[in-house]
């Protein structure tokens, strides 16, 4: 008690110092700071969250989510008909938001292909978990909006690029995805699926890398403006009306037939009979009469 | 001299006035004045009051024939803007997507009819939808045609031309097909540049005649052009034409029934009431078809962009009616044999050229071969119902499973993606299902007409099911038969009886093998599996005999009258006004 006291003596000697106001501004900036850290809601952490905690957490919902089929560390597992779940080391983050973010991943059942579906994590999620297979190896980063969309250039620019994104699409796309984006067959029972909503930065992650049986169109390859000119020219065609009509699937001419038989021949087989049972009206009873052809 | 004396052109008399129409009729004098001039009134006297059969199925040429008229109106109107040129231009016109980008004027014009053109888009969309229907419709009504036996004597040449039509009418469409220069017609023609080139030996020559040099060239398009405006429908207008003078010159068939025979045709005159019939029916044809074109969209050009060799999309198919061609192309094995450096393609030989050949045949010779096979040189204007000629209508329905099943093939990748299965599972099953399942077919049908002969035969002899049904006194329960109308019966018994041909002893009695037995062997044999099992029409006798058969039932129980069981009294051989059931 007596020491405290001296102490506390020895403090109040201080208590006018030149640096005593500044000090007991400094620790309770620094009480405030550890009450608020303690008590503010769990969210506010993440922002600040690190990347190692980031990776932590993607790795808690890798073991538990994906390493059934992938393995622990993501280096994939064989089984005895070849490969179960490839390895994901080197994929990037970029394959990591396109699978999940697209639902795809986690699979619903093995098969040919996985199918998209509805997301199975939220967004905070899909991000850990990218991380932590981005820190399995180098890959491609998840694109910034700027990479995949035409914010920025100018009207004719835009325009231009549109023009562009549908000639790169036709070369590149149409071979698979049908020249309507409403997909098509692939051996085997693999597919291209449709491309009618899907998110801009899915388009630009899928090119980047080649998921399924999809081939890989790496920045090199593709620039990223000219995957940003392809998306735009698929959201353009979304956006223009049909102008045919109902364009019946967007599938070509096997719809077609289809139409032109079921719809039209079928309606016009239709009224024939219609016409054919209708008989002559008139005021005088008519007999159908007999003509003895010359 | 007064006007008045001037409308008579003999004078007969030389007295005052010639008798005269009170008032004249201004359509009577024009039509006077033309007949005067061109002496169509014989002509039309005749032909204006011929009498045609009323059924819808004989209306089914008719959608052909409109159709192709709506397409001779939209195609003129296309080709008042369209371009036959394959000449590079850079596109200017309305379509955000492709400005600025190098296409062939072909292409770009097709782009201007179908946005800086008023009504341009509607015109080509009818355009292509009558085409669809056009053949849709000559298809159809061969199938009518061939299931009533209406391709009979004297009508086989009637029928050759129809399948002439209808084969003229599948160029002419391939040839529309491939003008706008799309990326779709570009690949249609390439495939069409492959089955040219997998003739054996000249292949290569007849391609680059065609292409003019190397495929594509800049020849091909305002070539098909001709073909497509002036060429084909040409021939088409002529071929019509003869059908339809072969038509008016046989007279239509008519189905069986009392007071039609083979000499006389029962039905409406052509005016007015076919005039209307079929004047109306044209409206309809044009307005379902402008419903299409207004409502429907198809070929959209503007989204598979210009031709270019490198491209291809997914879902690339032709037309309908070029499916079955698609599809024995989809299903067909890769067989090729290499002969000193030179490649023979039979993947493509086959399935490209050698089948649409054979299947023409089968279609053109039918009628010779039926013919010759029955033996029968009589003439046929009474239709035979189709289970009236059960092989014959199975073997249509065989064939419309291989067309069906091939169509389905060459829609292979569609069918994949929208029921979600395995191309390559529904090559391997088409490729044993196109001989499977026509056979099944064939038999099934053929069964079917059959049972359905055998139960006109219940209804000719023991009559039709009243639905009353009687309780016997010792508790059994039967329903009552009465007898088909005369006219029914009529109906039913209209037709012949089919003779099975007997090609006799091999060998006469000295062991010397007759002339061309073999052949006569064959004819017996088709005629046996055409005919062998159908069921004959009962005679006369027959009928009288189930007649009497069953006014003996009714005898035996007429003893019972007034003292049968309740009920009895309403057993359908009486009638019923006032009968009620006996209160006890």
């Amino acid at each position: 008690m007596r020491l405290l006291n001296r102490s506390a003596g020895r403090l109040s000697r201080h208590r006018r110092g030149p640096l005593a106001g500044l000090l007991v501004l400094l620790l309770g900036l620094i009480l405030t700071g550890t009450v608020y850290a303690a008590f503010s809601p769990a969210s506010a952490t993440k922002a600040g969250k690190s990347d190692e905690e980031l990776i932590q957490q993607g790795r808690e919902l890798f073991l538990v989510g994906c390493a059934f089929c992938h393995g622990q560390n993501g280096e994939g597992v064989k089984s005895s008909k070849g490969q179960y779940g490839p390895s994901l080391v080197g994929v990037g983050a970029a394959a990591v938001d396109f699978q999940v973010g697209t639902g795809r991943m986690p699979m619903q059942q093995p098969g040919q292909q996985a199918l998209a579906k509805k997301k199975v994590y939220t967004d905070e999620e899909i991000q850990a978990l990218a991380a932590y297979v981005a820190s399995l190896g180098p890959g491609p980063a998840i694109p910034d909006e700027s990479e995949y969309s035409l914010e920025g250039l100018s009207e004719e620019e835009q325009r231009e690029a549109i023009t562009k994104g549908g000639q790169l699409f036709l070369t590149n796309c149409t071979a698979c995805h049908n020249f309507d984006g409403s997909g098509g067959a692939m051996p085997n029972g693999k597919f291209a699926p449709s491309l009618k909503g899907v998110e801009k930065r899915h388009i630009f992650e899928a090119m980047l890398t080649g998921p399924q049986q999809m081939p890989v169109f790496s920045n090199d390859v593709l620039h990223p403006e000219d995957k940003a000119a392809i998306i735009a020219y698929l959201k353009s065609t979304e956006d223009t009306p049909e102008y045919g009509g109902f364009g019946m699937g967007g599938l070509g001419p096997v719809s077609e037939g289809m139409f032109a038989w079921l719809v039209g021949i079928g309606s016009l087989v239709g009224f024939a009979f219609w016409i054919a049972s209708h008989t002559v009206r008139s005021k005088k009873k008519t007999a159908p009469t007999e003509g003895t052809e010359a | 001299m007064s006007s008045e004396n001037l409308t008579s052109s003999v004078a007969d008399t030389n007295a005052g006035e010639p008798a005269a129409a009170k008032k004249g009729n201004p359509a009577g004098k024009v039509a006077n004045w033309a007949d005067e001039r061109l002496g169509l009134a014989t002509l039309a006297k005749k032909n204006l009051r011929k009498v045609f059969p009323d059924h819808w199925s004989f209306m089914l040429g008719e959608i052909a024939l409109w159709s192709f008229v709506v397409l001779l109106l939209t195609g003129v109107f296309l080709s008042l803007w369209f371009k036959p040129s394959m000449a590079e231009v850079e596109y200017m016109g309305s379509y955000d997507q492709l400005r600025g980008v190098p296409m062939s004027e072909a292409y770009a014009s097709t782009l201007d009819i179908s946005f800086d053109v008023r009504g341009g888009l509607l015109m080509r969309q009818m355009h292509h939808w009558s085409a669809m229907l056009f053949i849709a419709a000559m298809l159809v009504h061969m199938m009518r045609v061939f299931l009533t036996g209406a391709f009979r004597k004297p009508r086989e040449l009637n029928w050759v031309i129809g399948g002439l039509l209808i084969l003229l009418g599948i160029l002419e469409g391939f040839a529309g097909y491939s003008l706008p220069d799309d990326l779709l017609s570009g690949t249609g023609l390439r495939i069409a540049d492959g089955l040219v080139k997998a003739t054996p030996v000249l292949g290569t020559y007849m391609s680059f005649f065609m292409f003019g040099g190397e495929f594509p060239g800049d020849d091909i398009i305002p070539r098909l052009y001709i073909v497509h405006v002036l060429l084909i429908p040409g021939l088409l207008l002529a071929l019509i034409g003869a059908h339809m003078l072969l038509l008016v010159f046989h007279k239509h068939t008519q189905w069986p029934g009392p007071g039609r025979t083979e000499k006389n045709v029962v039905g409406y005159p052509m005016l007015p009431v076919y005039a209307a019939k079929a004047g109306g029916f044209f409206f309809i044809v044009f307005g379902v078809t402008a419903l299409m074109g207004g409502l429907l969209s198809i070929n959209p050009v503007w989204k598979y962009g210009p031709y270019d060799p490198s491209k291809v999309t997914a879902g690339s198919q032709p037309d309908w009616y070029m499916g079955i061609a698609e599809g024995l192309l989809r299903i067909m094995p890769g067989i090729e044999t290499h002969l000193w450096g030179h490649t023979l393609s039979w993947n493509v030989f086959i399935p490209g050229q050698l089948m649409p050949i054979v299947l023409l045949m089968i279609v053109l010779s039918w009628p010779f071969l039926e013919a010759w096979v029955t033996g029968d040189k009589r003439e046929h204007h009474l239709l035979q119902r189709p289970r009236n000629a059960p092989t014959r209508t199975a073997f249509l329905a065989a064939m419309m499973s291989i067309y069906g099943l091939l169509w389905a093939a060459g829609g292979n990748d569609i069918l994949a993606v929208i029921f979600h299965l395995n191309l390559n599972h529904i090559t391997y099953f088409m490729r044993v299902a196109v001989f499977v399942v026509p056979v099944l077919v064939f038999i099934l049908t053929r069964r079917w007409c059959i049972s359905l002969q055998r139960s006109d035969e219940a209804r000719l002899l023991h009559g039709y099911e009243t639905g009353i049904i009687m309780r016997s006194p010792e508790g059994g329960y039967t329903e009552r038969h009465l007898p088909v109308s005369e006219a029914s019966a009529y109906t039913l018994t209209a037709r012949q009886r089919d003779q099975v041909y007997d090609a006799g002893a091999d060998a006469d009695a000295n062991g010397v093998s007759r002339d061309g037995s073999r052949i006569a062997r064959i004819r017996a044999r088709l005629s046996r599996g055409m005919f062998e099992n159908n069921v004959q029409k009962p005679t006369a006798a027959e009928i009288e005999d189930a007649h009497h058969h069953a006014d003996e039932v009714h005898e035996l129980e007429h003893a019972m009258e007034g003292h049968s069981a309740d009920g009895h009294q309403f057993d359908g051989r009486h009638p019923v006004d006032g009968e009620e059931l006996r209160n006890h």
